[in-house]
């Protein structure tokens, strides 16, 4: 099974490339990471602000079953040059992570199929490194909390 | 290489997830394991076997028992990789391809 999502990530430094061919033609591609709603959807966040264009802003915020936030971004866009290149911040609320600078690059590879080179640089090899961690961590975590819950009901 | 992505499918599932964190206090049987779950005791067993097969869970022979551990070492080996970050964005970018291939423009 070929791998659609490649990571490249070398050790002791402090940023990574994350690229990614689809089998959309460039300008919906782009659509995707430009319209609010979209972003919404595939991102699975809620999308507060964003403001698709140089010197715009951005802020996102998603929240659990109960209306609790779980995760809260934002940041500032740099550039944004349709169709070719993003380039913006992005920082979580409330957390020690820092701030990231993330460069996205679109490019067509034919009329039908394109192509997404994200490269993001954090503060620091270490906050870089926590961050990578992070989804692993979540899914223990989350695992953990269904086993606490399910305990729950047997001590019932 | 392989044997990385089949840890990775491993611990991918949330009911094996579940199993390792309960058999990282301590070793249990396949009975006191599967009591844990509404599944059922074969589907239990499948997971326990895959888990075994990639090393992440051990075996171990206690009289007429066998008790499932946990291998820590294959277990920080497993923490250092970024694959579920992969993972994660694989998953978002895989919807948002469905999503624009169903994507109608508004007229």
């Amino acid at each position: 099974m070929e791998l659609k999502t490649k990571i490249n990530a070398e050790d002791g430094k402090q940023d990574i490339t994350i690229t990614r061919e689809f089998d959309l033609p460039l300008e919906l591609l782009f659509k995707a990471y430009a319209e609010p709603e979209l972003i919404e959807q595939w991102m699975g966040t809620k999308v507060l602000k964003l403001e698709s264009k140089k010197h715009g802003s951005w802020q996102f915020e998603t929240t659990d079953a109960k209306g609790n936030v779980v995760f809260k971004a934002n940041g500032v866009i740099h550039e944004f040059i349709p169709n070719h290149k993003i380039t913006r911040t992005f920082e979580m609320d409330n957390t020690s992570f820092g701030v990231q600078l993330e460069i996205t690059e679109f490019e067509k590879l034919t009329d039908d199929t394109s192509k997404v080179n994200m490269h993001v640089i954090y503060e620091s090899v270490a906050q870089r490194d926590q961050l990578l961690k992070l989804p692993f961590a979540q899914g223990l975590n989350m695992a953990h909390n269904r086993i606490e819950a399910l305990l729950k009901t047997l001590n019932n | 290489m392989n044997l990385r992505r089949d840890v990775f499918q491993a611990i991918a599932d949330p009911t094996r997830r579940a199993i390792l964190l309960l058999v990282a206090s301590q070793s249990m049987t396949a009975g006191a394991i599967a009591a844990n779950f509404d599944t059922a005791r074969p589907t239990v067993s499948k997971h326990l076997q895959i888990l075994t097969e990639c090393q992440l869970l051990e075996q171990k022979q206690n009289g007429r028992e066998i008790h499932y551990n946990i291998n820590a070492q294959k277990m920080r080996e497993v923490a250092d990789f970024i694959e579920p970050f992969r993972q994660m964005w694989d998953d978002r970018f895989n919807k948002l391809e469905s999503i624009m291939k169903a994507y109608k423009p508004k007229k």
